[in-house]
């Protein structure tokens, strides 16, 4: 009973790093129906950042939120110069578009930072907040994750730009016709979504060390949350993000073992898209005609 | 007096199709003016014009500034409010998210405030919808709601699209009456497409009739309404 509760509880320390990223790809696909499959080699990218920072002597927390700036920075700049030419493009060529994205800031952060692994410091003192069942660093990862989630919750219901936002990726022909600038703000939600990839990976890496392939397995799991949540559901990838962080977690120490835990993603997804397309909280899209 | 709004030889095209060949036409300040004519004329086209929603030849004036070739949200920004074919409902947002978004661009809180209270009281059916998603409403209250976003915006133009459009005719009379009375309250000036042209006659005071993407009659609707041609085409009898 004891190992199924630490069990549980580190799946919800690693679902909250999923759930951000999960949230990070819902917010792009709101903006434009594409799965951003360079939103996991973007926040490894910014933590590599935040790595530079904190070895030539930045404090923990001075180096983390600027990452987090630079992250919004990077993520604005990649959708005006490389997004936005291929606004109109077919659904495929802006796939190959993300893909590319993907395979350069691997490459790049290879070929600058070397594939050697490098640890990563966590921000958490040593002491055990809640005894032997979470160490500090994923209880603080948890609170960091609820935070940086109560933050976003209270932008997008609670601030006009939020609410420009939240319109501009729903109806951006009369978004425009209000006087929102669509274009900016899709820039906005590119680098809110970098900032929070960036949090999810600054939190992942003291677990899984930092490497150029670090948030390859992230990524995955954040997709089947997004799509047990709905991947057009801010709150269902949000939920599906602890429920995948804690089934893979209890799936691998008690039934398939650590070295499978991966294929749990696979599976998800798979199954996911079979019974139930549009997720658990997702909106089932019936047209009218 | 110069003109609120100014199209000279206004033309456009979807891909190869020019649908615009040359519009021009002037409308006056406080004044609504109808744009008539048949299915496919160019009607919903020219009001698109004027937005900067298609690419378009010609000049468009607006309260002394040539307002063509800018993008649609800043012509926005200028007064210029669209209610547009469809409604453009935020669908999945609450009715006062509607309309708060009508007032995005204003840092003016307390008229914010006044405006609000002055469509719902044009229409205290979205009052009492005001929590509501918006895309659970019924088509008369979706109108009604487009045109109070509209609103929201304090225009000095507003340009309506077919507001008649799939609303049962007691609705339409109620949705006209109000129309009548924003413009003799607030002076918002309005051109009016429609094809219920004996309604929008009655509302308006110009009229221009619009045939294949050109003006071929122009004047005072009452005028209009008395044209032997308009009355075998527009108004049936």
């Amino acid at each position: 009973m004891d190992a199924l509760l630490h069990q549980v509880l580190a799946g919800l320390a690693t679902g909250g790093i999923y759930a951000s990223l999960a949230l990070a790809l819902v917010m792009i696909y709101q903006a434009t129906h594409l799965v951003n499959f360079a939103q996991g080699e973007m926040a490894m990218f910014t933590t590599y950042i935040a790595w530079s920072l904190i070895n030539a002597g930045m404090p923990y927390w001075a180096a983390f939120f600027l990452t987090v700036g630079i992250a919004f920075l990077l993520g604005v700049l990649i959708e005006r110069v490389i997004i936005r030419p291929v606004e109109h493009a077919p659904v495929l060529a802006v796939v190959v578009v993300f893909i590319a994205l993907l395979l350069i800031f691997n490459s790049v952060t290879g070929w600058i930072y070397t594939y050697t692994i490098k640890t990563f410091p966590s921000p958490f003192p040593e002491q055990r907040l809640f005894g032997r069942y979470l160490s500090p660093h994923e209880a603080g990862a948890i609170g960091t994750t609820l935070v940086v989630l109560a933050l976003l919750y209270a932008f997008f219901r609670f601030t006009p730009l939020g609410l420009a936002l939240r319109a501009a990726a729903q109806n951006p022909e009369s978004s425009r016709l209000v006087g929102i600038r669509v274009g900016w703000m899709l820039a906005l939600g590119w680098g809110l979504a970098a900032a929070v990839g960036a949090v999810a990976g600054m939190m992942v890496a003291p677990i899984v060390y930092l490497d150029p392939n670090m948030m390859g397995g992230v990524l995955l799991y954040a997709f089947a949350a997004a799509l047990v949540g709905g991947i057009d559901n801010p709150g269902g990838a949000v939920v599906g993000g602890f429920a995948v962080g804690v089934l893979e977690n209890v799936l691998g120490a008690f039934v398939i073992g650590n070295e499978l835990k991966l294929s749990v993603a696979l599976v998800l997804i798979i199954g996911v898209l079979l019974v139930k397309p549009s997720g658990f909280f997702g909106r089932v899209h019936v047209t009218r005609v | 007096m110069t003109a609120l709004l100014q199209l000279s030889e206004l033309k456009a095209a979807y891909g190869a199709t020019r649908v615009l060949h040359g519009i021009d036409f002037a409308m006056a300040e406080r004044s609504i003016t109808a744009l008539l004519g048949a299915n496919g004329a160019g009607k919903t086209t020219t009001l698109r014009a004027i937005c900067g929603m298609v690419r378009v030849e010609g000049e468009v004036h607006f309260a002394g500034e040539r307002i063509d070739g800018r993008k649609t949200e800043d012509i926005a920004r200028l007064g210029i409010a669209h209610v547009p074919d469809g409604r453009g409902t935020f669908l999945h947002l609450t009715t006062e998210e509607n309309l708060q978004l009508g007032a995005y661009t204003r840092r003016d809180r307390d008229a914010v405030e006044r405006d609000l209270d002055r469509v719902y009281t044009y229409f205290p059916r979205l009052r009492e919808r005001r929590k509501q998603q918006a895309g659970t409403l019924s088509g008369g209250e979706q109108q009604m709601l487009a045109v109070s976003r509209a609103l929201m915006l304090a225009p000095k133009l507003m340009l309506l699209d077919e507001p008649s459009f799939g609303l049962a005719p007691l609705v339409v009379r109620e949705l006209f009456g109000i129309l009548r009375t924003i413009n003799a309250e607030s002076g918002v000036s309005m051109l009016l497409v429609e094809q219920n042209a004996a309604m929008a006659l009655e509302l308006a005071d110009h009229a221009c009739v619009i045939e294949t993407g050109r003006v071929v009659l122009s004047g005072a609707a009452e005028t209009l309404k008395r044209d032997d041609a308009v009355r075998r085409s527009y108004l049936g009898h």
